[in-house]
């Protein structure tokens, strides 16, 4: 099996390889380039379409038209160009279609920085554009997981015909690992009996999202809320170092990272810490979390933002013991020693 | 006018749903027009609509086709993802003047530029009709509207745009025309340009465009045949004319 | 029998009048009958005057009239 010194961006293009994404769309921005520029050499010669567009808006919407005709299609950017899409993507949640989108964030506000943030985690998991409706949200801490959530993320947005969304940074995106190239079989899901693919012995169909009729909208909500109901089983979390912990620190994504290099320095000095890290962000993996609160464990959620996750990590927890926030605005990274050194005094609390 | 004996019977492509549209709009014509061209081509069964925002946001009821709706403005780029991804199948848009040359100008031009092999049909009726008239790219100096109710003031909005002459200038365009349906004769010269903005798309020569000058009875505060003459008058800011083919090239 | 006008789907007709105005041979008008929409539907006031020569089709938004 061959090996590759590949970026956290290349991966995640070669993952959507892997799970034979057929059309690419996008726009150069920075810190995402390589995934376009990997699928402008790769696609063609699969016999796949690579565009680049006018502009993010337009890359989402030719996404839309894509992902409508039943293929695997993707489309990625960083966090203002994310921005331009929100509209589109309750198009793409209302309208069912299992497209993949991708943020290597970048920091913000604004036009903010072009490294590492996990600034976006809100716009990921709240909606970025109106009305309830929800991405799945994966998000990787390595550049293996990069590639094999990218092709996990196709599986699952067929699966329940709704978009799914990669969320990494900078850090992932622009740093260098080898990467394994497992053969990947995720599950395909059929189209056929909906995708518009002409209407071909049968009548028309149609893919839309107005509903004007008495009632019509409140259904379709209900439809789509069943769909995340049903999603909740989807949930991953990495969970290290449960038994026995007198403080669980969790974090996600590439900083979590230099979150699990501190709570090994932690162990190594004796002290009984527990590494907790989500793999999906919607639905948020909120079991072990209430698991670990019912213990009465103390939480540190560490996040490279000005304290988002630490909502949901609240929630799931919902008052059963302390959370406590170790918020680091975008985009300068911390040292393992000084999450060490904020473990410590959270220990020193108890 | 050449084309096969005309029959004037209900085309089959189109539903049984009456049109929802006021007494006397054009967009009916033109959705019959269409429906003729898409039976005449035998496209019904490969055939991807794009319906965007705006009066004709409904016209999945209308066409026993497949059709996707797209955000305001954003039809051809959608068109285009749906074209790219399937390339056999017969790709239209079906956009209003504020849909296409407003906020989905540049999705618009773009596609042109690139000469995607899609059809883009624009129903120019010189206002934005399902919100209730207000200015629009294409509305006249002078002409009132609900948001230029002194009339349109150029030193404020600037003049008409012209889409059919710009997208003339593009290689990328195959066929490029503008027509009106408010006469017979139109009606039939219309028709023959929505078939040849989708030849220019079936025989891969380029981006197919057709603009139809429209009536808008009911904003334009007319009753139908006083908004049909009308359109006479908004021919002289927008000539009819076939700006662009391939025919005879 | 040559193609004649026929009012083929009354419950389309918005009455806008454009039949009427455009047909060469005054073979329509507005009737006073209604439709379940509330609108006078066309009526045909002079049916033998018709020639077949389908601009009523052509000119209506509706496609209420067929000419067979």
């Amino acid at each position: 099996m061959k090996t590759l010194l590949v970026k956290g961006s290349e991966a995640i293009a070669l993952g959507a390889l892997a799970a034979d994404c057929r059309c690419y769309f996008g726009y150069p921005i920075t810190p995402q380039n390589e995934i376009p520029e990997l699928m402008a050499r790769e696609l063609p010669k699969r016999g796949g379409v690579f565009l680049q567009a006018e502009s993010e808006l337009a890359a989402v919407n030719m996404l839309l038209g894509a992902a409508s005709t039943g293929v695997r299609a993707m489309t990625s950017s960083s966090s203002p160009g994310i921005s331009l899409m929100a509209e589109t993507f309750s198009y793409l949640a209302a309208l069912e279609l299992p497209a993949v989108i991708v943020n290597v964030s970048r920091g913000g506000p604004g036009l903010g920085g072009i490294e590492a943030s996990q600034g976006d985690y809100f716009q990921a998991t709240r909606g970025a554009g109106h009305g309830d409706y929800h991405f799945l949200v994966l998000s990787p801490a390595s550049i293996q997981e990069a590639y094999e959530l990218t092709a996990r993320a196709f599986s699952l947005a067929e699966k329940y015909r709704q978009p799914a969304l990669i969320l990494t940074d900078a850090l992932l995106g622009q740093m260098k690992e080898p990467l394994r190239l497992r053969r990947l079989r995720f599950p395909r899901y059929p189209v056929e009996d909906w995708a518009l693919t002409g209407a071909r012995g049968r009548p028309g169909r149609t893919l839309r999202s107005l509903f004007l009729g008495p009632g019509e909208l409140r259904a379709r909500n209900l439809l789509l809320q069943r769909k995340y109901q049903a999603m909740r089983r989807e949930a991953r979390a990495e969970i290290l170092y449960a038994e026995g912990a007198e403080l669980v620190v969790t974090a996600f994504g590439s900083l979590s990272r230099i979150v699990r290099e501190a709570v090994e320095m932690a162990r190594e000095k004796g002290y009984p810490v527990a590494f907790l890290r989500p793999i999906t962000l919607f639905p948020f993996p909120d079991r072990p979390y209430r698991k670990l609160a019912e213990g009465g464990q103390p939480f540190l959620v560490v996040e490279l933002n000005c304290g988002q996750m630490v909502e949901d990590v609240r929630l799931a927890v919902c008052g059963r013991s302390r959370v406590e926030s170790l918020a680091l605005p975008p985009s300068d990274l911390p040292a393992p020693e000084d999450i060490y050194r904020r473990i410590r005094r959270c220990l020193a609390q108890r | 006018m050449s084309g096969p004996k005309m029959k004037f019977v209900f085309p089959r492509v189109l539903t049984e749903r009456p049109f929802h549209y006021c007494p006397g709009c054009h967009h009916g014509i033109v959705h019959r027009l269409l429906a003729e061209v898409l039976e005449e081509l035998e496209l019904r069964e490969r055939a991807y609509g794009v319906a965007s925002i705006g009066c004709a946001c409904f016209l999945y009821y209308y066409f026993d086709i497949d059709i996707c709706e797209a955000p305001h403005g954003r039809a051809c780029a959608a068109a285009t993802g749906a074209k790219r991804a399937r390339p056999e199948l017969a790709v239209f848009t079906y956009q209003g003047d504020g849909d296409f040359a407003a906020i989905g100008l540049n999705e618009s031009l773009q596609a042109a530029a690139r000469g995607e092999r899609i059809t883009a049909i624009m129903i120019n009726n010189t206002v934005y009709g399902m919100t209730g008239g207000q200015l629009s790219p294409t509305t006249l100096p002078g002409q009132r509207t609900t948001t230029t109710p002194e009339g349109r003031d150029p030193r404020m909005y600037g003049y008409p745009l012209k889409v059919a002459e710009i997208l003339a200038q593009f290689p990328g365009v195959a066929y490029c025309a503008r027509v009106a349906v408010n006469s017979p004769r139109r009606v039939l010269e219309a028709r023959q340009a929505l078939r040849q903005a989708f030849l220019a798309q079936l025989e891969d020569r380029g981006f197919g465009y057709v603009e139809v000058l429209s009536a808008c009875p009911v904003n334009w505060k007319l009753d139908p045949v006083s908004a049909n003459k009308k359109v006479d008058e908004l021919t002289q800011t927008f000539p009819l004319k076939i700006f662009r083919t391939w025919e005879g090239l | 029998m040559s193609p004649r006008v026929h009012v083929s789907f009354p419950e389309r007709c918005k009455g806008c009048g454009l039949c009427v105005h455009f047909c060469p041979k005054e073979v329509l008008a507005l009737s006073t009958k209604r439709n379940s929409q509330g609108y006078r539907i066309v009526g045909l006031k002079a049916p033998e005057n018709c020639t077949g020569c389908g601009i009523c089709y052509l000119m209506c938004p509706d496609v209420v009239l067929e000419v067979k």
